[in-house]
Parts: structure tokens; sequence; C-alpha cells
């Protein structure tokens, strides 16, 4: 049992919210202790290791091109394309939403956001949708637009991210697999992450769609 | 081969870092951000060549730096909105190219060739820059700077992965999956394929719920039941791990640990509840959880 210390020091240092990466590495030399290891073959390991898997930051190479399309106004030219839907619901706005944000994700494109993209162009569209085709709307619908908009994000970013062949998600279920000696490579991960990424669109699209009639009915019933 | 030139380029963009830092006269951490950066690029750069038990030293030294504060996030030119705005339209769809060229790079020669994807992403990055810097006029050296803004802001948080890897090793030369998998298998018969599967994606769930990120809790779980419950019954290794990672995704909509994502936004948005964005995901978090459970009985067996 005292082989689960590192678990515990894992679980208390995320939920104290203490410094992720001394506390995964605190974690790590823990249990190398208390499972016999010196702490020489600690050092070995957690090299080795390190190196082996530095491929899951080779991403490093993109971001000086992709920082510099964001200066010449890359998010920018982004956010003008989709304001230009013209779209009658907001559940409808949300699911176009939900698509493009999913197929960004799966080219790895940082189109997307909370603070980038769905409060100063989503949400306001999305309202904007309900309040052209009601007038007023009820406040309850109103945090239902918001609730939808913070979570459509979500979604998108994280079902549709592993297909992409070089995301972090791919690269560290490679990685963690062959460290425990199981061979598999990034193109079955990535292939293999299609089918949820499609289904995730369709239950999202399901969800705007039964939260629409329901801010038809909150209408109905204000009026 | 290829690889190795794609670490060593990415040890040049942490270089930089490293070097804007020392130089950021205005960050009072100026010298332990700038000796994160290098120690970094020092491991991608001289990684093949270094002793392990170095690299080692190395990492956990970058782990005191972080411990004590001392990486920060440093000063950089920020343009302003308005000249976003004015080339953005001057530039137009022109601007897609450089990062569509990365994907589709990455996917035709992951897809179609045996360099795999990262090569091909580290080559569509260089065609990338070469077509951005021809697209939009700018010097190399704009290059460099954004390469450094965008490193710093996403931060130490970026090496998280590789961390998580080691911490998996770890786990395995200490034998901590045997010990979770001999408790467990007191509850779930070994062998039994459904409650295995069920155990593993729920468990990736709880995890993530509990720690508010999917990455550490695939390393452990897997360890403790993935590998014993699932990969040892003759799962398809692609399609369990892929599922299993995502199953752990629903667990990060349902809990307000991943505040980033879920209470974060309430903020943003000037909800008043601030758990909306969970409620609002749970239902689909849910149906989500199921499905994964499903599939990977289905179809990784």
């Amino acid at each position: 049992m005292i082989k689960l210390l590192g678990i515990v020091i894992i679980v208390i240092g995320f939920i104290l919210k203490l410094d992720t990466i001394a506390v995964v590495l605190t974690a790590g030399v823990v249990t190398g202790l208390v499972g016999g290891l010196s702490f020489g073959e600690i050092l070995n390991i957690l090299g080795e290791a390190f190196v082996t898997n530095r491929y899951m930051t080779v991403f490093f190479v993109t971001l000086p091109i992709i920082g510099l399309l964001e200066r010449y106004g890359l998010k920018q030219r982004a956010a003008e394309l989709i304001g230009n839907l013209k779209v009658a619901t907001a559940g409808k706005i949300l699911s176009i939403y939900m698509v493009i944000r999913t197929i960004a994700a799966a080219l790895s494109l940082r189109i997307g956001g909370h603070v980038e993209f769905i409060r100063p162009l989503i949400y306001p569209m999305a309202e904007g949708a309900a309040r052209n085709k009601y007038g007023d709307i009820p406040e309850e619908a109103v945090e239902d637009i918001k609730g939808m908009s913070a979570a459509v994000e979500n979604y998108g970013n994280f079902y549709g991210q592993n297909v992409f062949i070089a995301a972090g998600g791919v690269l560290l279920i490679v990685g963690t697999l062959n460290e425990l000696g199981v061979q598999v490579t990034e193109k079955e991960v990535a292939n293999a992450s299609i089918p949820i990424a499609i289904i995730a669109v369709l239950l999202a699209i399901i969800q705007f769609r039964i939260y629409d009639k329901k801010i038809d009915r909150l209408v109905a019933k204000n009026k | 081969m290829a690889l190795e030139i794609l670490y060593i380029l990415s040890g040049i963009v942490s270089l930089i870092t490293g070097i804007y830092s020392f130089r950021d006269d205005s960050l009072e951490t100026r010298f332990g951000t700038g000796l994160f950066w290098v120690i970094l690029s020092i491991t991608f750069i001289f990684g093949r060549i270094l002793p392990a038990k170095f690299v080692g030293i190395l990492v956990l030294l970058m782990g005191v730096l972080t411990a004590t504060k001392q990486v920060k996030i440093g000063s950089f030119k920020e343009v302003s909105e308005e000249f976003k705005i004015k080339k953005s339209k001057a530039i137009g769809n022109k601007l897609f190219i450089p990062v569509l060229s990365i994907a589709i790079f990455a996917f035709v020669i992951g897809q179609f060739t045996s360099l795999g994807g990262l090569v091909g992403m580290g080559i569509g990055a260089i065609v990338a820059t070469i077509s951005g810097l021809i697209i939009t006029k700018a010097s190399a050296n704009e290059a460099i700077e954004e390469g450094n803004r965008l490193l710093q802001q996403v931060g130490p948080f970026s090496i998280l992965p590789q961390l998580l890897a080691a911490l998996g090793a770890l786990f395995n030369a200490a034998g901590v999956g045997e010990v979770i998998a001999s408790g467990i298998s007191k509850a779930i018969p070994t062998g039994n394929i459904v409650f295995g599967v069920i155990a593993y994606c729920v468990g990736m769930a709880l995890f993530t719920m509990i720690m508010g990120n999917a990455f550490a809790a695939f390393a452990v779980i897997t360890a403790g039941i993935g590998i014993p419950f699932v990969y040892n019954q003759g799962a398809n290794p692609a399609i369990a791990g892929a599922l299993a990672l995502t199953a752990g995704y629903c667990g990060t909509l349902l809990t307000p640990m991943a505040a980033n994502f879920n209470i974060v936004p309430a903020a943003i948005l000037e909800i008043k509840d601030k758990n909306k964005v969970i409620k609002t995901q749970a239902p689909i978090a849910l149906i989500l959880l199921a499905i994964h459970i499903v599939l990977m009985l289905v179809w990784a067996f």
C-alpha cells in the first residue's frame, strides 16, 4: 500500500493547487523511493523517460509562425468569417460553431477560446439571434445561452483535438503506453479518436436543439 | 535522425525564450525564468548525448525553479488590436495557408509515409514559417519575438506531458500498477472485460474530476487499471488508449477542479450561477461516458 503514496501526493497537491510540476516530480521521486529504487536509479529513469518523450514537446517549432500569424490578425480574420454567418437561432449558431471548432481542433488550429472567441463573438451572436427572433427574452433564457456558449467551446476543444496526429493528448497516450510496455503509434491513436469527435458533435447539436425548444417555451410562458 | 533535428529546433525556440528572459529587466525573476528555459533547451538539444542521470538532475532542477516561483511570464511587445484588424483585412484568407500547411503536412506524412506525423508537423512548420513570412511580409525577427511570446504564455506547463510520461515510467519501475491491480482484482474478477472497461473509463472520469487534469489521470489509471484489466485482456491499445483519455475529458466537463474550463468561463460570460457551465455539460458528459464504455467494449475487443 505504501507504494500508492505517490498517487496520494498527486491528488493532494492538485487539490491544494500546489505547483503542478513540483507535485508530479515529488510524487515520482517518492514513489521510486518507497518502491525500493535508489536515488541514482530514480534520476536515471527520470532523465531517460524525459529524453525519450521529448517528442511530446516538439510543437515548440510551430510557435514562432503561429505567434506571427496571430500578430497579423489570424484570429480577427477567423472571427470575421464566423461573424458573417446569418443564422436564425442561438442553438443553430452554436451548432455551427461546434462543427467549426471541432474541425479546427482536429487540424490543431488555435481558433477558439472562451476569452478570444466565446465572449466577444459567439455568445453575442447566439444571444443576438434569440433577440432577433423573440424581441425581449427572459433572464433564464439568457443564462441558458451563456451556459451553452461556454460549453460548446469545451466540447469542440476536448473531443476534436486528438484527431490531430501530433496533438498533446495523442502523444501522451503513445508515450505513456510505450513506457508501460504497450506498443502503439500516433497514427493509430489519432484515427481511433475520430468516432468520438463525430459523436460529440452530434450530441452537442441535439442538446442545442433541445435548448432552442426550451427557450421557445420560456418566451411563450413570459408573454 | 529527422526527429533529432526537430528536437534541436524545439530546443532553439526554448533557448531564445531563455535569452529573452535573462535580458528582461522588468522581470524580477529573470534569472530563474531564463535558467528554466535554458535548462529545457539543453535537455532538447543535447538529450541524446547527455547521461540520463544528469538529465534527471536537470529535470529536478526545473521542478525546484517552478516550486520556488522563479518561472514567471515576462514582458513582450504586444501589437495593437487595430494593427491586427488592419492586417487581417489587408491579407485576408491567405493567413490560413501557413497554419493549414502544418496540419496538412502532419496528416499526409503521418498517414502515408513511414516518417511519422511528428516529422510531418516539423516539415509543415518549416514550410509554414517560410510561407508565413512571405505572406505577411514580416521580418524573421518578428517571428522570433512571437515565438518567445507564445512560449511564455504557454509557460512551464508545456513540459507536463513529458513529466507525466516520466512519472508513468517511475510508477512502472516501482510496481504501483501491480498494487492497484491487486486491490481492484479483489472487487473485480480479472479477465472480466466488461467490468474492466467500466472500471477503466469510470476510473479515468473520476480521477480526472478529483485532479482536474485528464493527462495526470491517464498516467495513473492506465498503469493501475488499464494495463491489467483492459490491455492485457487483448484490447486494441490505440482504441482503448484514445477512448480512455476522452473518457477522462468527460470528467473534466463535470468538475470545478478544471477551473479554467468550467469556472473561469462562467465569470468571463458573467453567468450568475457559477456552476451553470458544469450543469449544462453534465448530461452530455454522462451520455458520452456511457458511449465510451460501450464503444471500448465493442470496438477494442
